[in-house]
């Protein structure tokens, strides 16, 4: 039996790599998530057949406390999963993760409580060896963090929690109780009593919470991405306490992969990691002096003709769009140009959308195919060719001054060049700053008009504007 | 049990493995790829399993039945997500454009 359990453990963390490497290109993506999905049905199944499960004294309490807790977490997770909204995607990942770290938590108190009664008073080494004590208990700080950060991550995103601040002298507190946690978790290592566990794993609780609340908005993704890193580490190292191949093979592929990306989002932002944690964008003051030039306005009309008549068209669209739900009226926008004999395409900033690829996510749902969707590198000399850039729900990606002002804290952060196309026309709700706070001189650019309304009104304007020509 | 060397070679190549998926991905597809990784890591229910399996006393089975519970949502949610997002994405080669408007509810 152990011999079955082994190969399927192993078959499962097999099908995980190949499953993730196949999503990595979007023609084999979908089947990548199922294959992934029958490792995890796979390696669940047998689990059930584990010797030491069978031969509890408390067999049928435990199975039944299995089944109930898979089918109410499972239930749960199915239900949420399946009526969230796309663009309400980034929080629910934060949710799902933050439940994976707070697993791994508790599996390692499992672990330690059992050392504490087994030797009362003793290390938990004596019990679990040095090398297990240890990773169980950094899996515990990791995975607890990880869970009290992410649900902080989705309590801000999904608009439940408007704190930037906990108490005065944030960065300072975090890292009393940082040290704080430390100290404790060599204690636990020392004496795996009920009181010092119970104090450890409040510690690290709170040190979840404190460094996620300072977080701005914007760097939300960065901290969702470097959480799905940490709870792989802490699943990685709760796999080696209990000798689980497939537990430490996909832990430890997600730490590491998880890692990269979060480098990878911080890097389109223009921010490292730990800058994310200690300083927020737009607390300063914004530039001022653009303010007193004007926006020229345009019609919804007159846009649509310029757009019909273009040889090239670029669609920017930023989560602005998303918010208005606009997406579907734009793509109907596009085939109609489509018609006319307009080029369009849509250009995407990595960080459009809450997260990398989000916005890709959202165009897809229109129905958006995704060969006619861009990268910035792919379509930065390309704007020069294009006869009307329109840009809907994006500010900041498109904000010129990250290359021209020094000054700006969006300075160094890479951009659309959308001003270098002909025309540039901007969808927007209101004059306002965009969400970094940061005003944004392409606004009133030459080549730009502006659209003033709700992002899915001046769609539907757009299109009857082309479709009555 | 995997002990000692082993585990560092499993640390080690795995590491490497993730590396690896990540780098050659476009960005189109980052946010399901994060999304898939955090699927993977809700494998953390068959340790939830074990841990709860053997649980002795009542605080060692409340605690087992928590990490169970919690595991599951991230496998479950997990795999939900990822699998809504990339069910959308197709190519323009393909004319059944429009049917997809039709499937949200």
């Amino acid at each position: 039996m152990d011999l079955i359990i082994d190969a399927s453990y192993l078959a499962a963390a097999v099908l995980f790599i190949v499953g993730l490497k196949q999503m990595s290109s979007p023609v084999t993506a979908r089947r990548g998530i199922v294959w992934a999905g029958l490792g995890m049905l796979l390696a669940t199944i047998v689990t059930f057949g584990t010797p030491e499960l069978l031969e509890s004294e408390h067999f049928t309490v435990n199975l039944s406390l299995i089944i109930a807790g898979i089918a109410v977490g499972g239930g749960y997770a199915w239900v949420s999963g399946k009526r969230v909204a796309m663009t309400d995607m980034p929080q629910m990942i934060a949710m799902y993760n933050g439940m994976g770290g707070g697993a791994a938590a508790t599996i390692a108190a499992v672990e330690l409580l059992k050392a504490g009664e087994a030797f009362p008073g003793e290390s938990a080494a004596a019990y679990l060896g040095v090398d297990v004590a240890i990773l169980a208990i950094l899996g515990a700080v990791i995975g607890t963090v990880s869970f009290s950060g992410s649900i902080i991550a989705w309590a801000k995103l999904d608009g439940r929690l408007h704190l930037s601040k906990i108490v005065p002298g944030q960065h300072i507190v975090n890292a009393i109780l940082a040290i704080a946690t430390v100290v404790f978790a060599i204690l636990v290592y020392f004496s795996a009593d009920l009181t010092t566990i119970t104090i450890f794993y409040a510690l690290a609780l709170i040190v979840g919470i404190f460094i996620t609340v300072p977080v701005g908005g914007a760097d939300m993704p960065v901290i969702i991405s470097l959480f799905n890193a940490l709870t792989g580490l802490a699943v990685g190292f709760e796999g080696y306490v209990l000798g689980n191949a497939a537990m430490i093979i996909a832990g430890i592929v997600v730490g590491s992969a998880g890692s990269l990306l979060t480098h990878l989002m911080a890097v389109a932002m223009n921010r490292s990691v730990a800058n994310v944690f200690f300083a927020g964008v737009g607390t300063g003051p914004a530039a001022a002096d653009a303010g007193q030039q004007e926006m020229k306005e345009i019609q919804a009309q007159d846009a649509g003709i310029l757009m019909a008549f273009a040889d090239q068209a670029i669609i920017i669209p930023g989560y602005g769009m998303a918010v208005a739900q606009a997406q579907h009226k734009i793509w109907e926008l596009v085939q109609l140009l489509n018609e006319r004999g307009v080029k369009v395409k849509f250009a995407i900033h990595p960080v459009a959308g809450r997260m990398p690829g989000h916005m890709n996510v959202l165009l897809a749902e229109a129905g958006v195919p995704y060969d006619m969707i861009y990268d910035m590198e792919d379509i930065n000399a390309d704007f020069r060719n294009t006869t009307v850039t329109l840009i809907i729900g994006a500010n900041d990606v498109v904000n010129p001054s990250a290359k021209t002002d020094t000054s700006s804290p969006l300075y160094g952060m890479p951009i659309l060049d959308a001003m270098d196309s002909d025309n540039v026309i901007v969808i927007k709700r209101g004059r306002g700053a965009g969400f970094s706070g940061v005003e944004n001189p392409l606004f009133f650019a030459d080549n730009t008009k502006m659209l003033f309304g709700d992002g899915q009104k001046a769609a539907n304007e757009l299109i009857q504007a082309v479709k009555e020509l | 049990m995997i002990e000692g060397l082993a585990a560092i070679y499993i640390f080690l190549l795995a590491g490497f493995t993730g590396y690896e998926i990540i780098a050659r991905v476009p960005v189109i597809l980052h946010t399901p790829l994060m999304s898939g990784s955090n699927f993977v890591h809700g494998i953390v229910l068959v340790g939830a399993m074990y841990a709860l399996g053997i649980a002795e006393t009542t605080t060692e089975q409340v605690i087992g039945f928590i990490a169970v519970l919690l595991a599951a949502g991230n496998a479950v949610g997990g795999y939900v997500v990822t699998e809504r997002m990339l069910e959308m994405f197709k190519s323009s080669k393909r004319p059944d454009l429009k049917t997809s408007e039709a499937a949200g509810d």
